[in-house]
């Protein structure tokens, strides 16, 4: 086992894990964070997208102990201490981004990414950012403009 | 997946060290990790490059060669590698943004999936594979299907790039995989004309010869026209038979010329 520590939504966490564990398992099973969700456990699905120092990548495809010492961003950390929604996961509802919900985190984790770099992307750029992201519901339509609002939102 | 050791040396020392009893090399693990989730690797040793600060970063080197450290993300050289426009632009379509962020230029080249797009870039570019032991030519550094010159251990420090007059990558998308399933890397040079395809052949890139000698002669789309590409050891599988793979060749050849 090895002892990691890492910032979690602005927390500090410190566990034992085993080499293999990987991060989104570290995030649901130890710290009960199970808002990412593991969807395809294969990479290609994107449920499972946090951000680690910043960058969205997808946590069933990294180590926890590669996040050792790193801040680490979950759609809990997107939300305000009182629960209040953040601006994209607040467009997510008022624009029907989510149908069953289960791609949805990664959704949101992903939009942020993509709003980090690009404030005010067009519908092709949003659609291209999310090639990672699969939303089985296919309700593409909704989310793309769920974004679109939230870039507005933001300003 | 099976269990393993996991260790995370912060230098290039530590690291040759930690693999002296074997094991494998982690690189941003978005082939890897899969892989060993299968079952289909038991490393026993795993040892990640992730914190091997000295492997990270682009620079430009006193013959005007782009240098990418070999544990350098595909999004760092989509953003700092504008020295190379056709590279930055080929890594900024590799895979998707979140594997972007993980997966490094060392791991690609070391894997060498068949259908990779940096292999083709080093290729055509005739870039130099520099490891922790050597500097590795492009021509001599991809042997066959996933296979590569890399001994046991042998850790990519970096990849240098000349850097061409002109060059351009046209990818044919494998929509699932995002993986190339054709895709032709044109380099031009004073000296001639280099080009790699990816995605086609069952032994890994290759350079096509007979495409260089047409457009080192005749730089222009309709070069390769004339040319008939053997469909004959090409990949065969369910997204193209060897027929259609030859076909997209050419096509993405000239469609690399007109790109360029």
């Amino acid at each position: 086992m090895i002892e990691i520590s890492m910032e979690v939504n602005g927390r500090e966490v410190t566990d034992q894990v085993e080499g293999r564990t990987l991060l989104v398992h570290f995030l649901r099973d130890q710290l009960g964070l199970t808002g990412t969700h593991v969807g395809c456990d294969t990479s290609q699905c994107g449920a499972c997208v946090v951000h680690v120092d910043g960058r969205a990548v997808k946590a069933c495809a990294v180590f926890a102990a590669e996040a050792d010492g790193r801040q680490v961003t979950t759609i809990e950390g997107m939300a305000g201490d009182d629960g209040s929604l953040g601006v994209i996961q607040q467009a997510f509802q008022d624009h029907h981004g989510l149908q069953c919900g289960f791609c949805t985190p990664g959704m949101v984790m992903s939009a942020a990414d993509l709003l980090r770099q690009n404030s005010n992307p067009d519908e092709d750029e949003i659609r291209e950012y999310l090639e990672g992201n699969l939303c089985r519901c296919t309700g593409y339509h909704n989310i793309v403009k769920s974004i679109r609002a939230a870039a507005a939102a933001m300003g | 997946m099976y269990s393993f050791e996991l260790r995370q040396p912060t230098s290039i020392g530590g690291a040759v060290r930690a693999l002296a009893d074997g094991g494998q090399i982690l690189g941003g693990g978005q082939t890897l990790i899969p892989t060993l989730k299968m079952r289909l690797a038991d490393p026993g040793v795993l040892v990640s490059l992730g914190r091997v600060d000295s492997l990270l970063g682009i620079c430009t080197d006193d013959s005007g060669r782009l240098c990418i450290g070999g544990a350098t993300t595909h999004a760092a050289v989509a953003e700092g590698g504008g020295a190379y426009p056709a590279l930055a632009r080929l890594a900024g379509r590799i895979g998707d943004p979140a594997v972007r962020n993980r997966g490094t230029i060392g791991g690609s080249l070391a894997n060498n999936d068949p259908a990779a797009c940096y292999p083709a870039a080093v290729l055509a570019s005739d870039a130099v594979v520099a490891t922790n032991a050597r500097d590795i030519a492009a021509d001599d550094f991809f042997t066959g299907l996933f296979e590569t010159a890399l001994d046991d251990g042998e850790i990519i420090t970096e990849v240098k790039f000349p850097v061409p007059a002109s060059a351009a990558y046209a990818k044919f998308l494998q929509r699932a995989s995002r993986f190339a399933l054709v895709g032709v890397f044109v380099a031009r040079f004073a000296s001639g004309v280099r080009v790699a395809v990816t995605g086609a052949s069952e032994s890994g890139v290759y350079r096509w010869s007979e495409a260089e000698t047409a457009l080192s002669a005749e730089f222009s789309p309709s070069a390769v026209d004339s040319l008939s590409v053997a469909p004959g050891g090409m990949i065969d599988d369910l997204h193209g038979s060897p027929e259609y793979r030859a076909q997209l060749v050419r096509v993405m050849t000239s469609r690399a010329v007109a790109a360029c």
